[in-house]
C-alpha cells in the first residue's frame, strides 16, 4: 500500500460551496481517506496556521485552494500553501477567475466600508465606528484584522497555479473524476495530466444542452426572466432569454438548464475566449433579429433595444470579472 | 486639459469603405492630426469587442469603429452587427467608469474622404479635452503586478 | 483507546495572549484571542471574524431579478435559504404570490436542504469530532475521518448517504444543491414530474428512518454519558439566558419557510412579534473595531455590551431558540423528541448553549417528517407553479428561518429594476454577539495559571460550534480605510492619551 498523500482545503473568499462539494463525494470518500488524509482544511478539521507553518516544504501533496484572494490573509494563506504543497489547484471558479466575489470590482472599498457600517438599514452607528487591521481596546488588549486589497484577485495573480478547475461548484461528477486521478497517480497507475485548466470540455455548454436548437437562433425582443413564461424545450436565446450558453464551458451537465433556468456561465469561458463578457455580448449582439427596414432604423432606436439588457457589467461579467481584460471600474 | 497631451486613438476601417474612404483622404493630402493609427479588417463586424476592451486596457484613450452606410455593407448585413454589438459595449464601456464618447461608430463610404478626415479630427479635439483614459493608470499598475514566489 | 477522549495533559503557556487561528470546524474565517492577567486568569476573550467580501455594496446596480442566483453565493453550505428568501423577497418586490403548489416545492426542497446542513454539521463538524471522538481527542483525528473510526464504515456509509439523498432531492426540486435556481417571483421555473415525485418519495423514507437513528445517536452517545451531560447543563459553563427568536407559522407552531419570527424574553414570556414589514422596528445592529462582522441587537432592548439577561439586546437564533419560541412542533416523532428534551433540561426555555447539539437533530427530525408530508401532497406534482407577475418591483423583504437562525433580505430597486439598497440580516451574524458571551465566560472557567491543554483550547471553541456559525453568510461586508483612534497606554494598562483622526 503506498504511503497516503496528505490533502489540504484552503479556503480564500469564498462561500464554502467548493468544501460542501468534496463532502458530496459521500461514500467515494472512504475510498479518498484510504489515501489521502486530510490535513488544513478549516472547515472540517482541526489543523491550525502553526500547524502549516510547521510543516516541511512540500509536504502537503495537493492543496486545493477555493475563494478569490480579497485581502491579506486570503494572499497569505495562499502563499504559505503553495510553499508547503507539491501541488497547488485553483479549485472553483473564485480561484480561477474571481466569481461572484469578483463583482466588488465594479465598486471601490469607500463606498463598501460606508454602506457596510453606515448605510445600511439596521445599522446603528453614531460614533462612525469603523473594523480596524489594528486595534486596541479599553482594556489594553491588542487585536488585529486582514487589510482589504482595493481589488479583487485570482489565485494566480498571487502564486503559480498547477491546476485550474472551475464551476461554481465543481459538480459531483467533476470531483469523481479528480478523484480518480489522484488515485491513478497514487497508485503509480497513470501520471498526472499536464498542467493548466482540467475536468473540462473545450466544448460550450450549448453542445451540451438538452434543448432543441434551431439552424438558426434569432433573438426577437430581450425578455426578463421574472416576466416570461418559459418554455421547458426551446432555447432560451431564441424566447429571447439571456443564456450564457454560448460562451460558457461545458461540464456541468447543464443542471440549470434542465430545472428550466438560463445559464449564467458558472464553469467560465472556453480556453478560445480572451474575455468572457465581451466574447457574450460578440455572440449576443449576433443573433439579434435584423429587420428588413434596418436602414430607416435610427442608432438611437439600435441602443435603445440593446439597453433591454440591463447591466452588462454584472450580467456579462457575472463570474470573470477579476479576469476580464478591464479587471475593474475606474472613475473619469 | 494639457498641450502636452497627446491622444492614442485607433480606427477600425473596413476594407470596402471607409478604409479607402481613408486612403482618399490621404491622397488628398487632407490635414489630420497624428494621434491615430488605422487597423484595417474586411468588415466593420469582424472588429471583436475584445479587441477593443484590450485596446482600453493597454491605454488606448478613444476608439473609432467605421464601417459602410447602413444598406452599403459589402458583404449585406455586417454593419447591422456592428451597431448592435457598439451599443452593448458602449452601455458596458460606461459601467466600466469610461466616458461613452471615447467609443465612437461611423459610417464613412469610400468616397467620403473630407467626412473621414472631419470624423478623425472632431473625434480627437473630443479625447483631447475628456483627457487621457483612467484605465492608462491601470496599465502602468498591472505590468508591475505581484510577484508569484512562496512566502 | 477508550472513546469520548475528554481528558489530556495540561501544559504552561509562557505568552500573556493565546491565538487560536484558523477557528476550525465551522463555515468562515474567524480566529480566536485570550487575553491572561499577570496570575495566568482570563481577562478577556474576543472571537474575532476576519472575512468579508461586500455583497451589500456591489449588488446595487444588478437587477432585482438576479438576485436569487447571485446571492445563493453568499454561503455555499447554506445556499438554500439565501435562495429562498431572495425568491420570497421578489414575491413582495413584484406583488405577486407563489402558486400553492410552488410554495410546497419551494419547501420541500428546503426541508431535503435542511437535512443535508444538519447532517453535515453534527456528523462533520460537531457531535462527531467533539462528542464521539471526544474533545480532547488529537487534533489530527478530531474530525470527519476520525469519526468514521470511531463508529465504523457502516455507520459512516449510512450518514454519508443519507447526506447523498438530502443533495439529490435539493437537485431534483432545484436545479443545484449548492446554488438552487429554481426560484422566481411568484413560483418556480419547474413543475415536480410524477417520476422524480416517486423517487424524492423514496429517499424521504429513508430520511424519516435516518431521522429516528439521529435521535438515537444523540441518546446513545450523549445523553447516556453523565460525564457529557454534566458538562451540557453545568451553568457555569455552556449557560445564559438569553431573549430567543425564531419563525412560526399561524399556529405559533415550529415551520421553517413561512411565518413570523416571534421573540421571547429569557423567562418564556413573548416580547414581540415581527414579518417582514417592520423588521427594522425590532432588529439592529452594532459595529465593533475589532471585527468585520457587525453584531445584531433587539432595538427594542438596546446594545448593552456582552451580558446576558432582559435587559440586554442579545438574542439567540437557530435551533435551540426555535425549538424554544415554538409552541409545538407540527409533527409527531419530532414533537416526542422536543417533548423528552424539556423534560431533560428541566423546562422552558432552554438555556443550555450545548443542547444545540440536539436542538438540530430533532430539526433533522421535523425537517425528515415535513418533507415526507409534502412528498405525499398530491398537489406536488401540479403544472401550476408559476403567477407571472404584472407589476414593475419595488421594495422587498424576505424572511426565513435558516439552519442558523433567522435571516431576512431586503431590497429596494430604482424604476428600471435595479439594486439601489440592499440590506442583509443573517442568522450567525445574530448569534455572533453570544458566541462572543459564551467564549468568554468558558475561557474564564477553563482556563486558569496560565495552564491550556489541546483540549481545552477545544471547550472554547465548542463555545461558538454550539451555534453552527456561517462567517461567509454574516459577512457580506467589505471596509476599506479606516478612521483610527490610537489609545496610549501606561505600563499599568491606564490609559493616558488618545489620538483620532
Amino acid at each position: 500500500m503506498p504511503e497516503k498523500i496528505k490533502l489540504a482545503l484552503a479556503q480564500g473568499a469564498t462561500c464554502s460551496g467548493c468544501d460542501i462539494a468534496i463532502l458530496d463525494l459521500d461514500v467515494e470518500l472512504l475510498k479518498l481517506f484510504e489515501v489521502a488524509d486530510l490535513t488544513f482544511a478549516p472547515l472540517a478539521t482541526d489543523i491550525k496556521f502553526k500547524d502549516v507553518e510547521a510543516m516541511a516544504d512540500g509536504e502537503i501533496t495537493i492543496c486545493l485552494y477555493h475563494g478569490a484572494v480579497r485581502n491579506s490573509e486570503n494572499e497569505h494563506i495562499a502563499r504559505l500553501l503553495r510553499k508547503k504543497s507539491k501541488i497547488m489547484v485553483a479549485y472553483g471558479i473564485c480561484a480561477a477567475y474571481g466569481g461572484i466575489p469578483g463583482l466588488a470590482n465594479v465598486t471601490s472599498k469607500k463606498k463598501i466600508l460606508d454602506t457596510v457600517y453606515e448605510d445600511t438599514a439596521t445599522t446603528v452607528n453614531p460614533d462612525h465606528t469603523r473594523p480596524q487591521t489594528h486595534h486596541i481596546t479599553e482594556a489594553g488588549h491588542e487585536l488585529e484584522l486582514p487589510e482589504l486589497f482595493e481589488e479583487v484577485k485570482t489565485l494566480d495573480d498571487v502564486v503559480d497555479v498547477d491546476y485550474v478547475i472551475c464551476a461554481c461548484p465543481p459538480t459531483r461528477e467533476m470531483n469523481v473524476k479528480l478523484l480518480n486521478v489522484i488515485l491513478d497517480f497514487v497508485n503509480g497507475k497513470a501520471p498526472l495530466p499536464p498542467k493548466g485548466v482540467i475536468l473540462a470540455s473545450e466544448r460550450t455548454l450549448c453542445d451540451e444542452c438538452p434543448r432543441e436548437k434551431p439552424e438558426k437562433v434569432v433573438i426577437e425582443e430581450i425578455k426578463s426572466v421574472d416576466y416570461t413564461k418559459l418554455d421547458p424545450e426551446k432555447c432560451f436565446l431564441e424566447q429571447g432569454i439571456i443564456c450564457f450558453g454560448p460562451a460558457t464551458r461545458a461540464g456541468c451537465d447543464a443542471k440549470c438548464i434542465v430545472v428550466n433556468m438560463p445559464c449564467r456561465g458558472c464553469m467560465g469561458p472556453t480556453a478560445a475566449v480572451l474575455d468572457h463578457g465581451g466574447s457574450m455580448l460578440s455572440a449576443l449582439a449576433s443573433i439579434i433579429k435584423v429587420s428588413g427596414a434596418e436602414t430607416e432604423i435610427p442608432e438611437e432606436e439600435i441602443a435603445k433595444f440593446m439597453e433591454k439588457l440591463k447591466d452588462p457589467l454584472g450580467t456579462l461579467y457575472r463570474f470573470t470579472l477579476p479576469k476580464s481584460l478591464l479587471k475593474r471600474v475606474v472613475k473619469e | 486639459m494639457s498641450e502636452q497631451f497627446k491622444p492614442k486613438i485607433l480606427v477600425f476601417c473596413c476594407n470596402w469603405c471607409s478604409y479607402a474612404g481613408a486612403d482618399l483622404a490621404g491622397i488628398g493630402r487632407l490635414q489630420i492630426k497624428p494621434y491615430f493609427r488605422v487597423i484595417r479588417t474586411m468588415c466593420s463586424a469582424r472588429v471583436d469587442p475584445e479587441w477593443i476592451l484590450e485596446a482600453f486596457r493597454l491605454g488606448a484613450d478613444g476608439i473609432i469603429v467605421a464601417g459602410c452606410h447602413p444598406g452599403d455593407c459589402h458583404y449585406i448585413g455586417g454593419n447591422y452587427r456592428t451597431r448592435r454589438r457598439m451599443a452593448l459595449l458602449r452601455s458596458l464601456l460606461t459601467q466600466f467608469g469610461l466616458d461613452p464618447q471615447r467609443l465612437e461608430l461611423a459610417w464613412v463610404s469610400a468616397g467620403e474622404a473630407p467626412k473621414f478626415a472631419a470624423t478623425v479630427n472632431d473625434f480627437i479635439d473630443k479625447v483631447i479635452e475628456l483627457g487621457p483614459s483612467p484605465y492608462r493608470k491601470e496599465k502602468t499598475a498591472d505590468a508591475t503586478g505581484s510577484s508569484k514566489e512562496a512566502v | 483507546m477508550s472513546y469520548p477522549k475528554l481528558e489530556d495533559e495540561k501544559y504552561k503557556v509562557a505568552e500573556k495572549v493565546i491565538k487560536i487561528a484558523p477557528a476550525t470546524r465551522l463555515e468562515g474565517h474567524a480566529q480566536i484571542s485570550v487575553f491572561l492577567d499577570d496570575n495566568g486568569e482570563v481577562e478577556d476573550t474576543y472571537f474575532q471574524v476576519v472575512e468579508l467580501r461586500g455583497f451589500e455594496e456591489f449588488c446595487k446596480g444588478r437587477p432585482i431579478e438576479e438576485m436569487p442566483r447571485i446571492t445563493t453565493r453568499l454561503c455555499g453550505v447554506c445556499p438554500w435559504p439565501h435562495h429562498l428568501a431572495s425568491t420570497k423577497a421578489l414575491d413582495m418586490a413584484y406583488n405577486v404570490q407563489p402558486t400553492p403548489a410552488a410554495k410546497k416545492l419551494r419547501e420541500a426542497g428546503y426541508c431535503a436542504h435542511m437535512l443535508h446542513s444538519h447532517i453535515a454539521h453534527i456528523y462533520a463538524l460537531a457531535v462527531g469530532p467533539d462528542f464521539i471522538c471526544g474533545w480532547a481527542a488529537d487534533p489530527a483525528e478530531r474530525n470527519i475521518v476520525g469519526v468514521i473510526n470511531v463508529v465504523g464504515p457502516e455507520i459512516g456509509k449510512k450518514v454519508l448517504v443519507a447526506r447523498a439523498h438530502a443533495q439529490l432531492i435539493q437537485e431534483i426540486i432545484g436545479g443545484k444543491a449548492t446554488h438552487p435556481i429554481f426560484g422566481l417571483p411568484g413560483g418556480v421555473s419547474q413543475s415536480l414530474s410524477k417520476e422524480n415525485r416517486k423517487k424524492i418519495a423514496e429517499m424521504a423514507d429513508e430520511l424519516l428512518e435516518f431521522g429516528k437513528f439521529t435521535l438515537q445517536v444523540v441518546d446513545d452517545f450523549i445523553l447516556k454519558n453523565k460525564t457529557l451531560v454534566d458538562v451540557i447543563v453545568n451553568k457555569d459553563l455552556y449557560y445564559h439566558e438569553t431573549y430567543y427568536m425564531g419563525m412560526v407559522n399561524d399556529k405559533n407552531e415550529l415551520n421553517f419557510y413561512d411565518g413570523q419570527i416571534r421573540i421571547i424574553d429569557p423567562a418564556g414570556n413573548e416580547f414581540s412579534r415581527f414579518g417582514p414589514e417592520n423588521y427594522l422596528e425590532d432588529m439592529a445592529e452594532h459595529v465593533v473595531p475589532w471585527s468585520y462582522l457587525k453584531m445584531p441587537y433587539l432595538r427594542k432592548v438596546g446594545w448593552h455590551g456582552f451580558k446576558d439577561g432582559p435587559d440586554s439586546g442579545i438574542v439567540r437564533v437557530a435551533p435551540l431558540a426555535r425549538l424554544n419560541v415554538a409552541d409545538k412542533i407540527p409533527t409527531p416523532l419530532a414533537q416526542a423528541a422536543t417533548d423528552k428534551f424539556f423534560e431533560v433540561l428541566g423546562g422552558k426555555p432552554a438555556h443550555f448553549t450545548l443542547a444545540f447539539h440536539w436542538a438540530r437533530a430533532i430539526e433533522l427530525m421535523y425537517a425528515a417528517e415535513r418533507l415526507k408530508e409534502l412528498i405525499e401532497d398530491p398537489e406536488i406534482t401540479s403544472e401550476k407553479v408559476r403567477n407571472i407577475p404584472t407589476e414593475k418591483p419595488t421594495v422587498g423583504i424576505g424572511i426565513i428561518a435558516a439552519p442558523r437562525g433567522t435571516l431576512m433580505h431586503h431590497y429596494e430597486c430604482d424604476d428600471k429594476g435595479l439594486i439601489q439598497k440592499l440590506n442583509l440580516l443573517v442568522a450567525s451574524s445574530i448569534n455572533y454577539p453570544a458566541m462572543n458571551l459564551s467564549m468568554k465566560k468558558v475561557a474564564k472557567a477553563v482556563i486558569h495559571k496560565s495552564e491550556v491543554s489541546n483540549g481545552i483550547l477545544n471547550l472554547l471553541e465548542m463555545a461558538f460550534r454550539a451555534y453552527d456559525p456561517c462567517f461567509s453568510c454574516s459577512t457580506h461586508a467589505l471596509p476599506g480605510q479606516m478612521p483610527m483612534r490610537l489609545n496610549v497606554f501606561n505600563s499599568k494598562k491606564e490609559l493616558v492619551k488618545t489620538i483620532s483622526r
